[in-house]
């Protein structure tokens, strides 16, 4: 059976917001409030909401590149949530992160093949000449030409860059990759290469996906299994299939319905929510959709909803389930 | 369709720039025509002259190193492109307007949204300020703007993406025009509140019956809501024909391919790899010679590398620029 490579327990992390003439925080953001899940061995769980859901965050947290406010990250049957930088460091490996931004992310004033380089200098894994062949094999595998090594980011196209990004954060062989919208910069025709190439690697190195979206269509075709996030919260996760063909949740009906299709044939009944995302600072009572919830009932300003099963490995987050 | 008068005729419009680098040919012989009250889709990928060709329509490419060098855009018959900067403000705003992907960046910081919205209405009706602002607060409740008393007196970072996108439309057909433009305006929004906004423009266009040009790279956006669709790629409209046959039998290799390509959110996973489509969009200051897509095309001959294809009327309504279409 599948192995449970990390698993993430009530993580809660809340940014302050300092204010008054000490300094003292006011209020908190509360970005990510109490989420929990899992995600196995070689599999791919997106996470999807929209923005200020606190997915991005989420994904950061999980990494330790933020330190939490409070839970337990389980990293193959280990707690990493307490451990500092430096106890962090060698398990930064197994680790790594890609970014939106193909502009943004890449040191403009490094070349290309020290930018991909620069995981294995850091850990100090190899000689020299060892290193060096690694980036050549590895911007053939990504489909770059290795002769591109001395150009620098400016050179590459938004599409080459997120090949580079890819590069550099496999280059270590890591278990684990955060994907943070790794495509959603990019033009339609190059998300499709994209896609399929992170795909491949996926399957060739047996790595594990933490995706992290807004785009559903992408994350039908990429996950095996998804997380729906809102206001901090996850409301509902389960298999692929059984999410998109058997939402549960309110709003990850609402969210599903609001995808465009391509097709002018298809006419889907629309659910349109009305107002907008709440503000973390200050979420609702009990159900944090509540507010924009076509079947809000009392109950739902008073308790926060529990995580119930609804069918295997299917769980949801609402009031509607236990209501007699 | 064809029935109804032509409101917009754009013919070989050609939108260069010239920048130290060199020339980019943003639009190279664009055609496109709007009939009344018809929604049009404008959609290509970042580089494909579609925002161009938009401003072109409103004359507000800036000039250098921008300049329309060629071509005719009608407007009821006449040419816009020979108009001078007077006649051009009086439809401009008025008979033609536009909503654009930031609403931020282009609602005025400083002045509420009520004073930005009657300040577009007596710039084009001769009337009172409290007529105006009457006014104002009507095209807010048109929109969906809950309140629209207390919103009148808000300014925009006080307001939500959503609501400031509401605002921008409200702004734009405060003059009841004939022509929206919307250029990308949903691209920045999360998907619920994109639905939102497709819904009130679909609505809003049915009720006031002016002619809406979607210019977007979201297939799906405008599989939902264009009559007509249009596909541009380095420059030049490379398919046009109903929404239906675009997606039902798509002729041009670029189409074809990019249809193919996109995931389907409504079908089961499969663990295939997407057919995308080979390389990336060329350089617009190395077009390729010959049809513009070939570098990228499986299709392409010898032919494709040295001749540009016209674009051709297959069949009724459906044009396409392609010596080799695909057979439906």
């Amino acid at each position: 059976m599948a192995t449970r490579l990390v698993e993430v327990q009530k993580l809660k992390k809340w940014f302050p917001i300092k204010g008054g003439v000490f300094s003292t925080t006011v209020a908190s953001v509360r970005a990510v409030d109490e989420v929990s899940f899992f995600i196995d061995q070689g599999e791919t769980l997106s996470l999807v909401g929209e923005s200020g859901s606190g997915k991005t965050t989420t994904g950061r947290t999980m990494l330790k590149l933020l330190q939490p406010t409070s839970g337990k990250i389980i990293y193959k049957g280990k707690d990493i949530s307490k451990l500092t930088p430096n106890q962090m460091r060698p398990l930064r490996r197994n680790m790594q992160i890609m970014f939106q931004d193909p502009y943004g992310s890449l040191n403009p004033r490094m070349p290309v093949g020290d930018i991909i380089r620069e995981p294995l200098d850091v850990h100090s894994i190899g000689t020299r000449k060892e290193r060096q062949q690694a980036v050549a094999t590895m911007m053939e595998t990504v489909g770059l030409r290795p002769e591109y090594e001395r150009r620098y980011p400016h050179e590459f196209s938004g599409g080459q860059r997120q090949r580079i990004g890819v590069a550099r954060a496999i280059i270590i062989n890591p278990e684990l990759l955060v994907l943070d919208e790794p495509i959603s910069a990019l033009d339609v025709s190059i998300q499709s290469q994209i896609i399929n190439l992170l795909q491949e690697l996926q399957q060739r190195l047996n790595l594990t996906y933490l995706f992290i979206a807004h785009d559903l269509a992408v994350v039908r075709h990429m996950s095996d299994r998804v997380a729906v996030m809102y206001l901090g919260k996850i409301v509902e996760t389960a298999d692929n299939d059984e999410l998109f063909d058997h939402p549960f949740h309110p709003y990850t009906q609402a969210l599903l319905s609001a995808v465009p299709v391509p097709d002018p044939d298809v006419k889907r009944e629309r659910i349109i929510l009305q107002g907008d995302v709440p503000s973390p600072i200050n979420p609702p009572s009990g159900c944090h959709f509540r507010t924009r919830c076509p079947y809000a009932m009392p109950i739902c300003k008073e308790q926060e909803p529990a995580m119930i099963e609804v069918a295997p490995g299917h769980t949801v987050a609402c009031h509607l389930l236990t209501r007699k | 369709m064809d029935n109804r008068e032509v409101l917009v005729d754009i013919k070989n419009l050609r939108t260069f720039f010239y920048t130290e680098d060199g020339v980019v040919p943003a639009v190279d012989g664009i055609d496109l025509t709007i009939h009344q009250g018809e929604v049009v889709g404008l959609v290509g990928e970042s580089g494909c002259g579609k925002s161009v060709t938009a401003l072109s329509i409103m004359r507000l490419i800036p000039n250098p190193p921008g300049k329309i060098i060629g071509g005719q855009i009608f407007f009821h018959g006449e040419d816009l492109l020979k108009k001078n900067e007077e006649e051009i403000r009086l439809i401009r705003g008025d008979k033609i307007s536009m909503i654009f992907q930031e609403p931020m960046t282009s609602l005025n910081p400083v002045y509420t949204i009520g004073d930005q919205i009657s300040e577009a209405i007596t710039l084009h009706q001769k009337i009172h300020a409290t007529e105006a602002k009457k006014r104002t607060i009507e095209m807010l409740h048109l929109v969906g703007i809950p309140e629209p008393e207390q919103r009148f007196s808000q300014y925009p970072h006080e307001m939500s993406g959503g609501m400031r996108q509401r605002v921008m439309i409200a702004m734009a057909l405060s003059s009841n025009p004939e022509l929206l433009i919307s250029d990308e305006a949903t691209t920045a929004l999360d998907v619920t509140i994109q639905a939102q906004i497709l819904d009130l423009m679909r609505g809003l266009q049915k009720k006031l019956g002016m002619a809406i040009l979607i210019i977007t790279h979201n297939l799906a956006v405008v599989a939902e809501m264009a009559d007509t669709i249009n596909i541009a790629y380095a420059g030049k409209i490379v398919e046009s024909a109903s929404a239906r046959e675009v997606f039902k039998s798509p002729r041009h290799p670029y189409t074809y391919g990019l249809l193919k390509s996109i995931p389907k959110f409504t079908e089961k996973r499969t663990n295939e790899p997407l057919p995308a489509i080979e390389g990336m969009v060329p350089s617009p200051y190395h077009m390729p010679k010959g049809c513009r897509f070939n570098p990228r095309c499986p299709f392409a001959t010898e032919k494709c590398r040295e001749e540009e294809p016209e674009i051709l009327e297959l069949t009724p309504g459906h044009l396409v620029r392609c010596f080799h279409p695909i057979e439906p």
